[in-house]
């Protein structure tokens, strides 16, 4: 962990900003104001950000249903983000999208995706266009470990392989895909990884929930893509901390779980020993972070509740032509 | 009689007919929920709670929960059905059906009449269809008229808990494949329904209102809005005659055009998008067979061609709603 103080700072206010934003939309949504589907990100933070603070805009990534993690991480504006969730016309794509549907183009961030497995394809042809750039830029598409069964997430492996595109299939594993735990639905014993290295590309392992260990792997895997030897992939062991929709019962997980898993398992706790620890940082940086983002999030929903609604005329904007 | 949700009314025909036939199997993704967790099968029952209680009672065999893959699931569904079984295939939301079209479209549709008659193909796929519980553009589709429009598929959309009951009973004893919609936004809503089997067959409209002013054609959750908007013209003295088609394809055209005949006046209400939608269809149809019948033109009520929006107040407006049924049925009425 050579990372400078700067940048170390950086990392942890983007997943507190991660963090604290899903936090306080898992208590916002109990108030009945935010319509529709949400899947919450708490405790894969390390993930989105230990990948994209190696990225710019250059560099494009494609997300998933659980997608407000991957779009802070790459620079999503935060404040526009809250206000599509809450389905205002202020929103990043207007309401139009909604939670599982954030994109912003011009970051890079292609979208969140509401269908499991579209987004390996999609990656895929982000590389090519930035292999044809000759810029360097890499595409990453997140996977989830139930993502990893679409056969749309094969054909894309094998055609990266095939073309040797700077594509990373990065999965993330939470070890459940709704309500179904990985051993039961990945065939080969939960390892996703070694799926993909039969395809014919390297492929990486580390701990999802430790920013460094991410930060680390990805430093390597992205080396290998900017180099131009093709895809890779990366399985990045990771940990849900909320249901995987909010208003999921959770009865699939065991007794004391989630306590346990907040406790051994959270990454900006482990963050925080480590830098304090090896006196990088000083406790009270981060305590002032955290006031900072705490502020944000408060503007944010603030903002949000109070901008205008979509006019109903809206509906029949950003078509080439309505009937 | 028993009061039952929609979503009860479709776990337990699928309970009765999996009694019924050992052929009958169900596949899936979370199904049965739980598998390989802590809290074990069983854990949620079905994302929409239809499928619960079938692992306890029928087994791992019968009640197959699958990976994330619809290719796989609606492709094994017709190679099941090729091979002998009645399979239920279950997509989670319609807009899936974008995932595994292939195995819809070019195969199960077509096994019956490309090897010359010699098989059928009986698979049922059950799909949550609609909009209306903000779920976004990737989440609220209808899709059941894209479905009407293959030949070799049949297309059932119910609009109660009793009629569910009987249509998928239906479904599953069909020998085609049958695409089954079932209106999401409806899984809670509660009616009388026989607790004893019965069958609704297939292609016989339902008439949900009785009008001489009018005649409304619609299906699925649209059935709801359209009741609302004919009972509230009635107290106006205008008759609407409101028929629920059940199922697209096939379609009882019998039932629409002695209606258009007695009525001379048509609305559709359709939930698919306007081009090549069913409102599309069925004006095609009755300006086709009843022209002579008709004393106004044909209202389409149906979304706008766009996706499906995610904010309250754009899908609302997105949505055909009791007050553009009411202002179609005015506009019908305004010609003599
Ligand atoms: C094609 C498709 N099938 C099913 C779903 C329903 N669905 C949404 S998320 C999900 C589980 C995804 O699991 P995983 O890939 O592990 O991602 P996680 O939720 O754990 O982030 C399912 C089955 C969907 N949205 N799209
Ligand atoms: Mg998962």
């Amino acid at each position: 962990m050579q990372l400078s103080r700067e940048r170390m700072l950086q990392a942890y206010r983007q997943m507190k900003v991660i963090r604290e934003f899903e936090e306080r939309l898992h208590a916002e949504i109990q108030t009945g104001e935010i319509a529709g589907f949400t899947h919450l990100y708490s405790g894969q933070e390390a993930v989105a950000v230990g990948v994209c603070e190696h990225l710019t805009d250059d560099d494009y990534i494609i997300s998933t249903h659980r997608g407000h993690g991957h779009c802070i991480a790459k620079g999503c504006d935060v404040k526009g983000m809250m206000q599509e969730i809450y389905g205002r016309a202020g929103g990043l794509c207007k309401g139009k999208g909604g939670s599982m549907h954030i994109a912003d183009v011009e970051k890079g961030m292609l979208g969140a995706n509401g269908i499991v497995g579209a987004g390996a394809p999609i990656a895929v042809g982000a590389g090519i266009s930035a292999k044809l750039d000759g810029k360097g830029g890499v595409s990453i598409a997140f996977s989830g470990d139930g993502a990893c069964n679409q056969g749309t997430t094969f054909e894309a492996m094998n055609m990266a392989v095939v073309l040797k595109l700077p594509v990373i299939f990065l999965f993330e594993n939470n070890h459940y895909s709704e309500h179904t735990g990985v051993d039961y639905a990945v065939g080969t014993a939960g390892d996703i990884a070694s799926r993909a290295e039969a395809f014919g590309m390297k492929a990486w392992r580390g701990n999802g929930c430790d920013f460094f260990d991410t930060f680390d792997v990805m430093r390597d895997v992205i080396d290998h893509c900017r180099a131009g030897n093709g895809p890779a992939a990366v399985e990045l062991d990771t940990e849900r901390f909320f249901g995987h929709f909010e208003g999921d019962p959770q009865r699939y997980r065991g007794p004391g779980e989630l306590d346990r898993l907040r406790a051994e398992r959270d990454c900006l706790t482990s963050f925080r020993t480590k830098v304090t620890e090896a006196k990088l940082l000083d406790p009270a940086d981060l305590d002032a972070l955290d006031s900072d983002v705490l502020a944000l999030i408060d503007a944010a929903v603030a903002e949000a509740r109070a901008a205008p609604r979509p006019a109903p005329e809206d509906v029949l904007t950003d078509v080439y032509v309505n009937y | 009689m028993a009061m039952m949700q929609l979503r009860e009314a479709i776990n337990l025909t699928l309970h009765q007919e999996m009694e019924r036939d050992p052929n009958v199997i169900c596949l899936g993704e979370d199904l049965v929920g739980g598998m390989g967790t802590a809290g074990g099968p069983e854990a949620i029952g079905g994302i929409w709670k239809t499928t619960a209680g079938l692992y306890a009672k029928f087994g791992a065999d019968r009640v197959i929960d699958t990976p994330i893959s619809e290719s796989a699931i609606i492709g094994a569904a017709a190679g099941a059905a090729l091979a002998g079984k009645r399979p239920v295939a279950e997509l989670m939301f319609a807009d899936f059906i974008g995932v595994c079209l292939d195995q819809i479209w070019n195969q199960m549709a077509k096994f019956r009449y490309m090897f010359g008659g010699k098989t059928t193909c009986p698979a049922v796929i059950r799909v949550a269809y609609g909009a209306g519980r903000n779920a976004g553009p990737q989440h609220s589709q209808a899709a059941y008229a894209m479905m009407t429009a293959i030949p070799g598929l049949k297309v059932v959309i119910p609009s109660t808990p009793a009629e569910a009951k009987g249509l998928l009973a239906s479904a599953i004893r069909d020998d085609d494949p049958v695409l089954f919609f079932e209106p999401k936004a409806l899984y809670a809503t509660k009616g009388e329904v026989p607790e004893e089997e019965y069958l609704i067959p297939f292609g016989h409209a339902r008439s949900v209102r009785e009008g001489e002013h009018a005649t409304i054609v619609t299906c699925g959750q649209l059935v709801g809005t359209a009741e609302k908007a004919a009972d509230a013209l009635a107290k106006e003295g205008i008759g609407c005659d409101v028929l629920d088609l059940r199922t697209t394809s096939p379609l009882d055209e019998e039932a629409i055009l002695d209606s258009v005949e007695l009525t001379g006046r048509l609305i559709v209400v359709d939930e698919n998008p306007p081009r090549c939608g069913l409102a599309a269809d069925i004006a095609g149809l009755v300006s086709s067979k009843a022209f002579a019948a008709l004393r106004a033109p044909i209202q389409m009520v149906t979304p706008p061609h766009t996706p499906v929006p995610f904010a309250p107040e754009l899908e609302q407006a997105y949505l055909p709603s009791v007050a553009r049924i009411d202002a179609a049925v005015r506009a019908a009425l305004s010609y003599r």
